[in-house]
């Protein structure tokens, strides 16, 4: 295989204007490029703030090969820290989550810190005195990730020092995230239920590709509808759906369901299918529900955010939205040919129970290890991470309702069957790895 | 399967495993339930938390007849399953009901891949007019919130 390192115009030269090379998911030097560079100048999903709702609360996470650490504050903010500590490089803590009380204690040379990260205390202090250490990085405590955002209590992180702001790297796209919270009628939002998490031996951007794949539920999930629907025949459409049944029916709709529900995608790879309708979008009515939402948010703007259910919404590139069910995915990328992907349900606070029984329902039936409809889903990412082994075509193709005008625009309405959201995808890989690496020239 | 309730753990996962899935889902009560919680053991029901499965008989037809199926794309190739079981043990025995507990270790294979999982199957039965059925099959996994691979069959 070519190298890459050093060679920005080879990387480049992978993503064209209507198709993408293998070695974009196969080549193991371009993972590490991408953990160096993609991943350290975009902003990724690192948690939400409910998971750490105490002073002292932590999460432990990897982004991008790096073990973070995120904290409450004894004055509510959260912070991010490197889980190292500044002394050999132990990690701090190796739980998943919990709660540190009042600092952090080095288990290995009991060297301390505040939750903000500064430097407490150590033993045989003397020993230190005339030395350089409390000028050197070892000195100052643990490191700091610096560009920290909390939205609406969803927790990012940019690495790199330098790249875009925020809003501006997300722009519109934000409203999927106001779209989640604002389901809430106190516009709160708590993660809930746990979380399932499943390794997918696929590359990420495959797995990120086919959320905005629209053309594949037909034939993919053939087995899993007509078992459905041979299931619930015959039944008058009176009939009250089991919660099952509402969910997992639509995923049999037809191209011209998934073509008219549209499509938009942004600047920097995101997008949001289903603009127009979704899958979610028959969900039963909660009148009473409704009403709170327009006690809380008037009349109008209740019935922007209930009428509004994308299928989902592409915070590119490691989050994935869906306003209705109350769920999201993250995408944390574990090699070239290993996925993990996590699949978490919120609580909107003041909403009704079945709000929460139904996201759960969903992530169950939907994303769980166990699932009954991405079984189908997985075999073909790890049959394509097989299949771009072979010679003849070295190339994936992405053509479908392609047009030269839109490499001249950056947000575009269009039909939901467009390969566009995932060229729009790959044209934002290229630019984030171009400037990662200029940086790091 | 009118004898010592003790047997009925085996048997049933001989049918799994032997892939004769209506004669297993027949198994079930009406208002029977599988379920494999999040939290294993630990898990105090299937409503404050989340499962890798909970399904009642109409879901539980509904795996079966996708597999059924020769368009699950998955099960090409198909998958095979063999329960390793520890004795049965009675944990709770009252006039027509009984609460097995079973130590297992599942493998599941599928071409060059293993799946390997641990646990205690938990079976809650009811006395029914042909034998023992089940209200409620629990698998409390070993680690249960660990990321794990496709699993599609029924451990």
């Amino acid at each position: 295989m070519t190298s890459y390192r050093h060679h920005p115009e080879r990387i480049a030269a992978l993503v064209q204007d209507d198709r993408v090379h293998r070695d974009l998911y196969l080549s193991d030097e371009i993972f590490a490029l991408e953990q160096e560079h993609l991943f350290a100048n975009t902003w990724v999903y690192l948690g939400h703030a409910s998971q750490v709702s105490e002073p002292g609360d932590f999460v432990t996470q990897d982004v991008a090969g790096r073990p973070l650490l995120m904290v409450r504050q004894p004055d509510g903010a959260v912070h991010v820290m490197y889980n190292r500590c500044a002394h050999k490089g132990t990690q701090l803590v190796t739980d998943e989550c919990g709660n540190t009380g009042r600092f952090f204690r080095c288990p290995y040379h009991a060297w301390t810190y505040k939750l903000d990260g500064a430097p407490l205390g150590l033993p045989l202090k003397n020993g230190y005195e005339g030395t350089q250490l409390k000028a050197c990085e070892s000195g100052q405590g643990l490191s700091v990730v610096k560009h920290v955002k909390v939205y609406r209590d969803f927790v990012f992180v940019r690495l790199s020092d330098s790249g875009p702001s925020f809003e501006d790297y997300f722009g519109e796209v934000l409203g999927a995230i106001d779209n989640m919270v604002d389901r809430s009628p106190e516009g709160k939002l708590t993660v809930g239920g746990g979380v399932l998490r499943n390794i997918v031996h696929c590359n990420w951007k495959m797995y990120l590709e086919n959320i905005n794949d629209t053309v594949h539920p037909m034939s993919t999930h053939e087995s899993a509808t007509k078992a459905a629907e041979a299931l619930w025949e015959g039944r008058a459409p009176t009939d009250p759906k089991p919660m099952a049944m509402e969910q997992m029916l639509p995923f049999g709709s037809g191209y011209e369901f998934f073509d008219k529900m549209g499509g938009r995608v942004f600047a920097n790879g995101h997008s949001v299918l289903g603009v127009n309708f979704s899958i979610h979008s028959n969900y039963a009515q909660l009148p009473e529900y409704e009403a709170a939402m327009r006690a809380a948010h008037g009349e109008e703007r209740a019935a922007e955010i209930l009428q509004r259910s994308p299928q989902n919404s592409v915070f590119y590139p490691s989050l994935s939205v869906k306003g209705s069910p109350q769920a999201i995915r993250v995408i944390r990328p574990l090699a070239a040919n290993r996925t993990l992907i996590e699949a978490w349900s919120f609580r909107a606070t003041g909403a009704p129970a079945l709000l929460f029984e139904r996201v759960m329902s969903y992530n169950r039936l939907v994303f769980s290890p166990m699932s009954v409809v991405a079984h189908d889903d997985v075999h073909l990412f790890e049959s394509i991470q097989q299949g771009l082994r072979a010679g003849g075509n070295e190339w994936v193709s992405l053509h479908r309702n392609y047009d030269p005008a839109e490499l001249a625009q950056e947000t575009i309405t269009t039909n939901g069957t467009n390969e566009l959201l995932m060229r729009n995808q790959f044209r934002a890989w290229a630019k984030s790895m171009a400037a990662g690496m200029e940086a790091a020239a | 399967m009118n004898g010592d309730p003790r047997d009925f753990a085996a048997h049933e996962a001989a049918l799994l495993d032997e892939r004769r899935l209506d004669d297993w889902l027949a198994l079930f009560a009406e208002d029977g339930h599988y379920w494999v919680p999040l939290l294993g053991a630990a898990q105090a029901d299937p409503f404050s938390h989340n499962s890798l499965a909970y399904e009642d008989r109409l879901l539980l037809q509904l795996r079966v007849d996708r597999l059924k199926n020769p368009r699950a794309h998955s099960q090409h190739p198909a998958s095979h399953s063999q329960h390793v079981l520890q004795p049965s043990r009675i944990e709770h025995e009252s006039a027509g009901e009984v609460r097995l507990r079973t130590p297992f270790i599942y493998i599941e294979a599928r071409g060059e891949s293993q799946v390997l999982l641990a646990g205690t199957a938990r079976h809650h039965l009811v006395r029914a007019s042909r034998g023992w059925s089940i209200r409620e099959k629990r698998i409390d996994l070993l680690d249960a919130a660990r990321a794990l691979p496709a699993i599609q069959l029924f451990i």
